[in-house]
């Protein structure tokens, strides 16, 4: 681990296969394709591009002019939240997604599905960094562009997405769309069950808790 | 009379002295357990909102001057439910309506109303020459009188001297119901003497008469709308269930007055707590000659008196706008009925104050109903306590009007010096960060313009300010702007022209 580290090439392979990220960005079908099947994504540039997606997430709220969004009320502001509101679909999305199509022929592992996702969220901060930025010298007639690039922004990354989905698993256009709205449905399935799992863990642990309390007043 | 007077006085005295009492035992029983609790003084009694929507305690802009009941007007027969209030010059105008007159009362001085003459009848060849419930009074440029006389179904008009013009009766129109009784209840007269009528049970908006008497129609009704889902749910339903969904009728207003411009404001309360809530039915209008609502609504909230409607001490429900009055400075001061309490705003719409409760002590009220300005000064006529309640402004409400005024004027650097001086005095009144940038913007000092209106999130002139500022950034540094357009463009070029010419010369075949 650390011998490659030292190495010079290790660094050249991440620097390419970031780089590689706005060729998928340009060329999402033939970019995917190569992705897993060429190996030319990286787990590291997959990281990188997934933590600059959280950083904009947060800086955004402190650097956008307040003539484009409504200013942030700091006090109500976690940003655990905050970086929850983009791990979490993800996460529920890997999942769903893989365990689905594992199931139906889909040749992408776990790792590449997390990989190929975190490619396709590449436009959000590439668009949003810069758009944050030009806020601060907009007006509010001008605010519309704002709303308008931001709002694209999420569905390039979108559409990239799927796109990369549909390559990485070797579907066809179809085939891809229904295993989409399929692992939607897998994501709320799993939110509900996460929901119950809790709810019974908080009653189960709630019970044995008044338990010992009336063991401890009658003692 | 004496006596009475002192017996009103007394019981003012022994409340106050009550409220010490209760004050000074809640603070002692506070200080020995050594514990905190709220009291009354916790909270200022002049408030507005910030831009998040908290309440910002603010100084006093009006405190009360004197408080005028029956007897303090030396009034021989008391106040009975009086509704109306005129003012007209320093003539103060009361519509005593449970005693079937009205109150004619000159403001001899700041602190000081004195009755004038009480009107209970009228010369002039008609069968009823007494009042019967008169709701409201107006006076024309002419000085002639308008009484809404509900009792007798008619609205008056006679000459300064009470003979009898003529009157205004039910209008004739054929979608009124011939049974429908006619009770005129609020009037506002125009420069040309025509006269705009809200009367009991006539939803359909203003009545309108000409100077002539002619009734020409209905103003300002709002239009009625109700959407799909409504429509699809009522088809639905049964005829029984039908009758007991809302009805979709347009709003009956309250009340109305006519500014120095003449246009109409009017309020009305009957709009449900969702709909406030929605910014749906706009409690406050400023209608036009068409009857359309021009009132300008730029603040950051909406115009409905208090924003939180939580019930508790003496409280509950959504405020209730009862009156209206408009200052010269367009400064409008709305009356709630339900909270008991004053709202003032700006010609933008923006609150400049509220003030007031429900309760027994000066300053606050049980019914108030009507609304009146002398100058600066205000008059509220609370009909359960029967009395005027005369507010001064302090030297802070002053200054927030001179503020307002000389901006108005075209004195901007005057302005802006009255609303740093303001934010001297209250540090939280967002007004005076952006009435200081107005009047910078106004002084084109943009840079410290855009600063005051970052400071209070004020987008739209934050906008203002910072266009005008970008574009003489722009014109300055307009040279080194295509310098760096050129170079972005250039040196790749010349980057790309070397290298091809090295390769080139590395691959000429002389070389090998």
């Amino acid at each position: 681990m650390i011998a490659a580290l030292k190495r010079k090439e290790t660094y050249q392979k991440y620097w390419k296969s970031l780089k590689f990220g706005f060729y998928c960005m340009t060329h999402p079908l033939d970019g995917f394709w190569d992705l897993t099947h060429e190996k030319r994504g990286t787990y590291a540039a997959a990281n990188t591009i997934l933590i600059a997606t959280l950083m904009i997430r947060v800086l955004k709220l402190k650097y956008t002019s307040f003539v484009v969004v409504a200013p942030v009320y700091w006090e109500d502001i976690n940003i655990f939240m905050i970086l929850a509101s983009v791990l979490f679909p993800l996460a529920l999305w890997v999942v769903g997604n893989w365990a689905l199509t594992t199931l139906f022929d889909g040749k992408g592992r776990l790792g590449q599905v997390y990989m190929a996702t975190c490619y396709g969220m590449l436009p959000y901060p590439v668009i949003m960094i810069p758009l944050t930025i030009i806020s601060n010298f907009v007006t509010t007639d001008e605010a519309e562009f704002y709303t308008t690039l931001s709002a694209l922004a999420l569905a390039y990354a979108a559409l990239l997405i799927v796109a990369a989905m549909g390559q990485i698993h070797e579907y066809s256009l179809a085939k891809n769309i229904l295993f989409t709205i399929a692992s939607l449905f897998a994501m709320l399935v799993m939110i509900f069950l996460l929901m119950l799992f809790f709810s019974m863990i908080s009653q189960g642990v709630a019970y044995f808790v008044s338990l010992v309390k009336e063991l401890l007043f009658r003692i | 009379m004496i006596q009475d007077r002192k017996g009103q006085h007394m019981k003012k005295r022994i409340l106050k002295i009550g409220a010490l009492l209760l004050s000074a035992v809640v603070t002692l029983t506070a200080f020995m357990p050594m514990t905190a609790y709220a009291t009354d003084t916790d909270y200022s009694y002049t408030y507005n909102y910030d831009y998040w929507g908290d309440v910002q305690d603010t100084p006093d802009l009006y405190t009360v001057c004197r408080v005028f009941t029956s007897s303090d007007l030396g009034l021989e027969v008391g106040m009975k439910n009086p509704a109306g209030l005129y003012v007209y010059g320093d003539l103060v105008y009361i519509c005593d309506s449970g005693n079937n007159r009205i109150i004619e009362a000159k403001r001899t001085a700041t602190e000081s109303l004195e009755v004038v003459r009480i009107i209970d009848s009228f010369k002039g060849n008609v069968d009823v020459t007494t009042f019967n419930n008169p709701t409201d009074i107006a006076i024309s440029e002419e000085g002639n009188f308008f009484i809404a006389d509900q009792g007798n179904a008619r609205v008056l008009k006679l000459d300064k001297d009470f003979n009898y013009l003529m009157q205004f009766d039910k209008p004739v129109d054929n979608t009124l119901d011939p049974a429908l009784e006619f009770l005129p209840n609020k009037i506002v007269i125009d420069p040309a003497e025509r006269v705009y009528c809200i009367a009991s049970g006539i939803n359909k908006g203003l009545i309108k008469y000409e100077n002539d008497g002619v009734f020409s129609g209905f103003v300002g009704a709002t239009p009625v709308s109700y959407d799909w889902m409504d429509y699809i749910w009522k088809k639905f339903s049964t005829q029984e269930q039908r009758a007991l969904l809302a009805s979709f009728v347009p709003t009956e207003y309250d009340n109305i007055y006519i500014d120095h411009e003449g246009f109409i404001y009017a309020v009305t309360s009957a709009i449900s707590e969702d709909d406030l809530r929605e910014d749906k039915g706009n409690p406050v209008r400023k209608l036009n000659l068409m009857g359309n609502d021009i009132l300008v609504r730029n603040g950051n909230y909406t115009i409905i008196g208090d924003l939180y409607f939580g019930a508790g001490g003496g409280y509950e429900g959504p405020s209730m706008f009862s009156d209206i009055t408009v200052m010269e400075n367009d400064i409008y001061v709305c009356l709630d009925r339900n909270r008991g309490r004053l709202f003032g705003y700006d010609d933008q719409g923006n609150l400049v104050f509220a003030f007031g409760g429900n309760g027994n002590m000066d300053g606050y009220f049980r019914r108030p109903v009507a609304i009146e300005h002398m100058g600066h000064d205000l008059m509220v006529l609370d009909t359960l306590d029967s009395a005027i309640t005369l507010f001064i402004t302090t030297e802070f409400g002053e200054l927030i009007y001179d503020a307002i005024e000389q901006f108005d004027d075209g004195n901007y650097e005057q302005s802006g010096a009255s609303w740093e001086r303001v934010k001297q005095l209250d540090g939280n009144y967002d007004l005076a960060y952006i009435g200081i940038g107005r009047a910078l913007l106004r002084q084109e000092r943009y840079k410290e313009a855009m600063e005051y209106f970052e400071l209070k999130y004020d987008d739209e002139n934050y906008s203002k300010a910072f266009k005008q500022y970008r574009k003489e950034w722009v014109e300055e540094n307009i040279g080194i702007i295509v310098a760096v357009i050129l170079a972005v463009f250039l040196i790749p070029m010349i980057i790309g022209k070397i290298k091809s010419i090295k390769r080139e010369i590395d691959t000429a075949d002389i070389f090998k």
